[in-house]
């Protein structure tokens, strides 16, 4: 059945994206990331505008990341006061982030732009995650019982001034790398459409040393404003937020997270994180191959004097 | 499960039928006329490209021209001017990377084609230059015209190859049928991507390789009520649309949570 989007312009089959939000939801349930970095990249591959795309994935993820927030809320595991400082850093980013992306749209650069950060970001998380969780199965398989970072260990980040507590994340860190992860995550999720939950999660619990528990709670928490204001920023100033498009991901991808979710119940962790990282890597080796395989058409065209 | 909801269908009946051979010393020439049923074409929902049928009618046709088939005509749906950027991409470092471009001026978004015979076969290259009629013909005003005359040409050849393979611009050979020795019925073909605004609808007349005349009408293609109405939305409010699909995302992921809820 095909459907008409009126922001897009274009007309595409309502099952394709359905079942394309259904399986992104499936992925996000099981991992507990919001999925921006699958959906922008499936809409493009879909022939959907990229700056579309873009605008339309930040949109969908406020949808995932809202419905997992409140589970996190009912449990606890939601530090308000550091997601709100995080988010302090977003808004910021966010800001810098839609003005670069309007910015490389007049360039006609956008495109590359987006799919070198694709590239390089998946790339890195997906290639440590491999790592990190193959030798953790090893280590099991060993029977050796697995090596926990002590909590009382510092780094440099927890040196720095402008100290700050954080009571139900257990920390007292200086505001300035939390800031700056927001602001790092804003700036991506402006333009890349993505929440930034695949890189916020890591970097919560290897830098800050944040609570695992408390992690995710929190990154969703952060996640829905900073893509609710970066949704709300595309709309106003490009114009590329099709509701049509993002709702149709939406209603597919809620109904496939919680079935994700009880997928991922029956996995152990490590065993999660691998998949995890095989796929964020296979989607960044498609996108890496578009970049360096001789395009089938050299020639592109675009409007003149958007923007 | 075309979404055009009108058809444009009107025969023009000319009354040069009425005033045939009796009084033939000069005849009066030849002219042509098109005629849409409605000004105004929706794109609904279900909208994949659709065929538009034009008619139309020649007044003071010569009887004899008509019955050897010497009569050509070429209906064009030509969509709104706009301003086109082209880009090519080159490899630098391994990447491929748009580098060079050319924008053009008043690019028609979308060109559809429709003759009585092949385009080579109505008429000589010279008469369509002239014309500026056909894909291969028209011409596309480069923004920078001290850009060297090749790298014009071959962005403007990338152009028409580009619009063609996305069904933009079509030529569809044997789409315009005459009915009788007056009346005709052209068949346009209106691409899924086909661009809201005004277009135009022109049709030329040939006789035995001469053009003789041009007529034109207008019509407006836009999205039909709803999704007319988001388009209209985002443009005009668009803070409160940013809003809406805000509130629309949270609305949704609260039911999802309420409807599907595991824990």
């Amino acid at each position: 059945m095909g459907i008409y989007l009126p922001i897009a312009e274009i007309s595409v089959n309502v099952f394709v994206l359905l079942a394309m939000g259904a399986a992104v939801g499936f992925l996000s349930g099981m991992f507990g990331v919001g999925g921006g970095f699958l959906i922008t990249p499936l809409l493009i591959f879909y022939n959907i505008p990229p700056a579309i795309a873009v605008a339309t994935g930040a949109n969908q993820v406020i949808a995932s990341s809202f419905s997992g927030a409140l589970s996190h809320m009912k449990r606890g595991t939601l530090d308000f006061k550091l997601g709100g400082v995080l988010l302090a850093g977003g808004i910021v980013g966010s800001t810098g982030g839609i003005f670069v992306f309007a910015l490389l749209r007049r360039l006609g650069q956008l495109d590359l732009f987006i799919s070198l950060l694709y590239v390089v970001l998946l790339g890195t998380v997906g290639g440590l995650m491999l790592i990190e969780s193959v030798n953790a199965l090893r280590a099991t398989r060993s029977g050796a019982a697995p090596v926990l970072k002590k909590s009382g260990q510092h780094n440099w980040i927890h040196r720095l001034p402008l100290k700050m507590r954080f009571r139900a994340s257990k920390l007292f860190v200086s505001v300035i790398p939390v800031l700056g992860l927001g602001a790092g995550i804003g700036f991506l999720s402006s333009i890349m459409g993505v929440g930034g939950g695949f890189i916020m999660v890591p970097a919560l619990i290897y830098l800050l040393k944040v609570p695992t528990n408390v992690v995710i709670g929190t990154s969703l928490f952060q996640i829905i404003f900073t893509s609710a204001y970066t949704t709300l920023v595309h709309a106003t100033t490009n114009q590329t937020v099709d509701v049509m498009l993002a709702f149709l991901l939406m209603a597919g991808g809620v109904a496939g997270a919680q079935y994700g979710a009880k997928a991922g119940q029956k996995l152990r962790g490590e065993q999660l994180r691998a998949l995890l990282a095989m796929l964020v890597l296979a989607v960044a080796i498609r996108l890496a191959i578009d970049l360096f395989v001789t395009p089938p058409n050299l020639y592109s065209l675009s409007a003149a004097g958007l923007n | 499960m075309a979404g055009l909801k009108a058809f444009a269908a009107a025969a023009f009946l000319s009354l040069a039928a009425a005033a045939l051979p009796a009084v033939a010393q000069t005849p009066p020439p030849e002219s042509i006329q098109i005629g849409l049923s409605t000004d105004a074409v929706s794109i609904t929902a279900g909208f994949s490209g659709a065929d538009l049928t034009i008619f139309g009618s020649l007044e003071n046709a010569d009887p004899l021209v008509a019955r050897q088939g010497r009569y050509d005509v070429i209906v064009v749906l030509e969509g709104p001017p706009r301003p086109v950027v082209v880009r090519r991409k080159d490899r630098l470092l391994g990447v491929w990377i748009n580098l060079e471009s050319e924008t053009f001026e008043n690019v028609p978004v979308s060109y559809s084609v429709a003759t009585t015979r092949p385009l080579q076969d109505v008429t000589d290259p010279n008469s369509y230059k002239q014309l500026s009629l056909g894909a291969s013909n028209l011409y596309m005003k480069p923004a920078d015209v001290t850009d060297s005359p090749a790298t014009i040409e071959e962005f403007t050849a990338a152009l028409r190859d580009r619009k063609t393979a996305t069904g933009l611009y079509s030529e569809n050979v044997g789409g315009v049928q005459f009915l009788s020795q007056n009346l005709f019925r052209a068949t346009v073909r209106l691409a899924p991507n086909v661009p809201v605004g005004t277009h135009k609808a022109r049709a030329f007349l040939f006789k035995s390789g001469m053009f003789i005349k041009e007529s034109s009408a207008q019509l407006e293609i836009r999205k039909s009520g709803f999704e007319q109405s988001i388009f209209r939305v985002a443009h005009d409010y668009s803070f409160l649309y940013g809003v809406f699909a805000v509130s629309l995302a949270m609305l949704t992921g609260w039911l999802g949570r309420l409807i599907f809820r595991k824990d």
